[in-house]
């Protein structure tokens, strides 16, 4: 009778299913690299059974934490193990304001919004080193960290004056949520998508109202903020989903995962009802394709030699093949697929001053690998990854639908698909 | 004292049981400066101090039913605050009226507190919720007491460790096999060491027999006799707390309907079921009492049907006849101190026995009176207020921590309260976990090898909490293994220390196997028996722990 009363054991933060195999610990990119992390097992499951008798129990080490999901990945027992210590700093935060750093950093869109209208500027200063220091020792972001570099228009004003007439034009349709990174730092990774999406057909939308995902956000204790932009992106993705019948496309990994796993997750913003609405572009081109719903045609000419890494959101969510397999498509494209490291950035954690050192370190084998590689630039579906693997290799990283689009032989791809 | 040293010397006192009650009569004994030895015939704490819930009684439990132990357990509690406040966490206790019972027993129930000097405080269903979100949700009313949560391990230890900074000798290990009698009065026991197979005599003025449910056999050598009705009771720990208060069913005391908060996890208790004298050792839980605990448990916490079962365990409730019942029908409720001079005429020999963990220390205080009045020793008895080693002013704080991880430092202050000063935590090895689970670092270890009494993983685990987490000693009973063999230059005997100790955990699991906790248990065995092949280096038929 008691076996049967048990059947399904699952307590809420499930950490019971833990047989504390350590696999994870074994994964973990932080605990590779530093005495002063125990690891996801320690941190995770074993910490909150302490947590749960006294939160006096929380441990500063749990913000080491890169949140980079790994260890949840390699569970054989499919222990939520990063949720549980995000749901542990969540409720250690609780009370405490963020740093005036952590506020800038985690308000990528603010941030944006203010430094788009005076880009040059903003670039310019960013850029210099007196600006750096005065960065490094006041607000303790590291001085070997470049802010990316702003744009003069956001891709929402581009698309407005030159891309949103068209749309309504094509068969199909499909929303986008761009994210902050295509909005205000590079735009034409946006912009390729809506040529890419155009050419096999689809109309591109923006949301009714899209405001920044929010990874930042709860990377650096603003839940509060965080839930309430939840809440408005989940309801601009339901009104696309439900009553637009439009696939809500990303182009960032990070933003996707968050949307689609840690709202529910970690801000109990539920968006399981549009879960499935909600995809990378690449996993949604990929699709068409393997479905013979559209065709791409290819330049037969874009002789390039491109490792692709995974980043580790991509990974979590197990969506790495998708942009792989597209890329592999194109022709005459040598394509390297890394093995999957973290790079070590996680969103702004690298950006902080305490964590340079710990960043680069827990980098510095995927660095080799891509050294080793010798390649001509990075493929990535993560913009923070970028930024660490331009910053650390030298080597430019563009985001699988850009080579996309700049491989596709656009008229051919049109034709194909019948589109004038 | 080396052990050769401590089989000469003459005793005012032999204490005989390692339990609670043994412990704080040894404590007494030794601050009223008597000469002591406390005598055990296995580790400290194993008998019914180390087999029960973990409860701090407010006394409310049975302020319908006994007064008196009612109003000792209030007593003692608010002492036990005070006085070891490193095993105790204040957590509070609530009774619960679910629909099933009778909301009238609740006004019965307060009215008994109150005469007996408890505060029991009505709360409405809703407040009740809000404190305790882990309560049946359905429950019709609630009444806060101040019930708490003890670790039996660290207060025995802790009363141990006090008798022995003033001068008392401890022996574990050591059975009774006689008492040595001259002339209707007793001299001393005869022991025997199970450690090294020897055969010794040690003299005492006084033999103070504290061993609970043993004490009959104890007595009968003796040949004198107490009745004792062994009552065993059945208990489930679950892998988590859900409750952070002690809940109660407001009822008459009946089968499972106490859900205690001990340390990291929570157990429901208890069955009774009363037994022969003779199976007192026969510790297995049966199915029958899994499924009745569970059945229960779910009415005061609904959460437990889905959170994982980590062992069961059984104890047995060493209650006695009352000596003015001819019968020896009649249970005697409270403490029972014998005076077997006036009672049997055989002088130099006291029985403490009835009573509970939680007038261990009150137990201790008739007993060493009763020692006292006999030896001519007049001075008074001061356990009611000096605080046990561990619970003294300037434990060290969370401050204290070094800064990195210092989840096994804390950990240790949780368990050890001021004693954990003593832990060495200076470098990486000492910081080091051996139990990932409960946060018990190289240095702890050391500690209780070297400073607790510590001569196998199991007496090991009672001292530091080394698994007793959700693996159960999967990660860390080789790393502990190893270290004791270290210690001691003994790998074989470390080898087969690890086995007994894997052993012993796997019959705690076996009546709760199923879910996660088979796939724990499998995990362990691959590991060890697969991978390590364990179970051909080492032959554990007939070498277990006694329990």
């Amino acid at each position: 009778m008691a076996e049967r009363m048990q059947i399904c054991n699952l307590s809420e933060n499930n950490f019971e299913q833990c047989t504390k195999c350590s696999i994870c610990t074994t994964v973990c990119p932080v605990a590779a690299v530093t005495t002063d992390y125990p690891g996801p097992k320690q941190a995770g499951p074993d910490g909150e059974r302490y947590r749960l008798k006294d939160p006096a129990y929380f441990d500063k080490a749990l913000k080491l934490c890169l949140n980079c999901k790994r260890c949840e990945v390699a569970c054989p027992s499919g222990v939520h193990i990063a949720d549980i210590i995000q749901h542990a700093r969540m409720s250690a935060s609780a009370g405490h304001h963020a740093s005036l750093r952590d506020t800038m950093l985690a308000n990528t869109d603010l941030l944006g919004t203010m430094a788009n209208l005076v880009a040059p500027v903003a670039n310019a200063t960013l850029g210099l080193k007196p600006t750096k220091l005065v960065m490094d020792s006041v607000m303790a972001i590291d001085k070997h960290r470049t802010f990316p570099a702003y744009s003069r228009q956001k891709f929402t004003t581009w698309f407005k004056r030159h891309a949103a007439k068209q749309q309504d034009a094509f068969p199909n349709h499909v929303s986008y949520f761009h994210g902050c990174y295509v909005n205000y730092n590079f735009p034409k990774l946006g912009q390729d998508l809506v040529k890419l999406m155009n050419a096999i057909g689809y109309g591109v939308h923006l949301l009714e109202k899209e405001q920044c995902c929010g990874v930042a956000l709860i990377a650096n204790g603003l839940y509060k903020q965080a839930k309430r932009q939840a809440r408005t992106n989940a309801a601009s993705i339901r009104k696309a989903v439900n009553m637009d019948h439009r696939t809500v496309l990303t182009t960032s990994s990070s933003c996707t995962f968050n949307l689609r796993d840690e709202y529910p997750a970690v801000l109990k913003v539920d968006t399981t009802d549009v879960r499935d609405g909600i995809s990378l572009a690449t996993r949604f081109i990929y699709n068409l394709v393997d479905e013979e719903k559209v065709k791409l045609v290819f330049k037969q000419d874009y002789k390039r030699r491109i490792a692709y890494h995974t980043a580790c959101h991509m990974q979590r969510m197990g969506w790495q093949l998708y942009s792989i397999e597209l890329m592999r498509m194109i022709p005459s494209l040598d394509l390297q697929v890394l093995e999957q490291n973290c790079c070590g950035i996680s969103g702004t954690y690298g950006f902080k001053k305490e964590n340079y050192e710990r960043s680069q370190a827990i980098g510095s084998i995927l660095f080799k690998d891509i050294s080793d590689a010798q390649v001509e630039a990075v493929a990535t579906d993560c913009e923070t990854c970028k930024w660490q693997i331009e910053m650390s290799t030298g080597l430019p990283v563009e985001n699988p639908i850009s080579i996309l689009a700049d491989a596709l032989d656009l008229d051919a791809t049109r034709k194909a698909n019948g589109i004038d | 004292m080396a052990t050769n040293d401590i089989y000469k010397k003459e005793y005012d006192v032999i204490i005989v049981g390692g339990g609670a009650t043994g412990a704080g009569t040894a404590r007494d004994c030794a601050l009223r400066g008597l000469s002591v030895l406390l005598v055990e015939r296995n580790d400290y704490s194993t008998g019914a101090t180390g087999r029960n819930h973990g409860l701090m009684h407010s006394g409310a439990r049975y302020a319908v039913t006994d007064s008196e132990s009612a109003s000792e357990c209030i007593s003692e509690n608010m002492i036990l605050r005070r006085i070891a406040r490193h095993c105790v966490e204040e957590t509070d206790g609530l009774f619960i009226t679910l629909p099933e019972d009778d909301l009238g027993y609740q006004q019965t129930f307060v009215e008994a507190c109150q005469r007996a000097g408890i505060r029991a405080d009505i709360l409405d269903p809703e407040e009740a919720r809000r404190i305790e979100p882990a309560v049946n949700p359905d429950l019709i009313g609630a009444v806060r007491v101040p019930d708490a949560s003890i670790d039996p391990f660290r207060l025995t230890v802790a009363n141990l460790l006090d008798a022995r900074m003033h001068g008392a000798e401890t022996l574990n290990y050591h059975e009774v096999e006689g008492l040595i009698i001259n002339q209707n009065r007793v001299e001393g026991v005869k022991l025997f060491n199970k450690l090294n197979g020897e055969h010794i005599e040690v003299r005492g003025r006084i033999v103070v027999n504290a061993a609970g449910i043993w004490g009959q056999r104890i007595a009968q050598s003796a040949g004198v006799n107490i009745q004792m009705f062994p009552a065993r009771g059945a208990l489930l720990i679950f892998g988590h707390r859900v409750n952070q208060m002690v809940i109660n069913r407001c009822r008459k005391p009946a089968n499972a309907d106490i859900l205690v908060p001990d340390d990291t996890v929570c157990v429901i208790g208890t069955t009774s079921d009363r037994i022969p004298i003779e199976t007192v050792d026969d510790m297995r839980v049966t199915r029958e009492e899994v499924d009745v605990l569970l059945k229960e448990g779910v009415k005061i916490a609904p959460s437990l049907a889905t959170t994982r079962i980590i062992r069961a365990y059984a104890g047995v409730r060493p209650l006695v006849a009352s000596d003015d019942d001819p019968t020896g029908r009649s249970i005697s409720r409270g403490i029972v101190c014998l005076d077997h001079a006036k009672r049997d005429g055989l002088e130099g020999f006291v029985t403490i026995t009835g009573g509970k963990m939680m007038t261990y220390r009150l137990m201790g205080e008739v007993a060493t009176n009763a020692v006292c009045a006999k030896l001519g020793n007049t001075a008074p008895c001061v356990t009611a207020t000096q605080p046990l080693p561990g619970s003294e002013e300037g434990a060290p704080s969370q401050s204290d921590l070094t800064k990195r991880y210092s989840f096994g430092q804390r950990a240790a202050i949780g368990r050890h309260g001021s004693l954990a000063a003593r832990i060495e935590k200076d470098n990486d090895i000492d910081n080091a976990l051996v139990c990932e689970c409960e946060g018990v670092t190289v240095g702890e270890i050391k500690y209780a090898v070297h400073q607790l009494h510590v001569h196998n993983l199991v007496n090991l685990r009672r001292r530091t909490r080394v698994g007793m987490g959700t693996c159960q000693g999967k990660l860390c009973s080789c790393r502990a293994a190893s270290l004791m063999g270290e210690f001691r230059n003994d790998v074989k005997g470390a080898q087969e220390d690890l086995a007994a100790f894997l052993d012993e955990r796997w019959k705690g699991m076996r009546p709760v196997a199923w879910g996660d906790t088979l796939r724990e248990a499998q995990l362990t065995a691959f590991i060890y028996e697969g991978l390590c092949g364990l179970d051909m280096a080492v032959n554990t038929e007939g070498k277990e722990d006694v329990q």
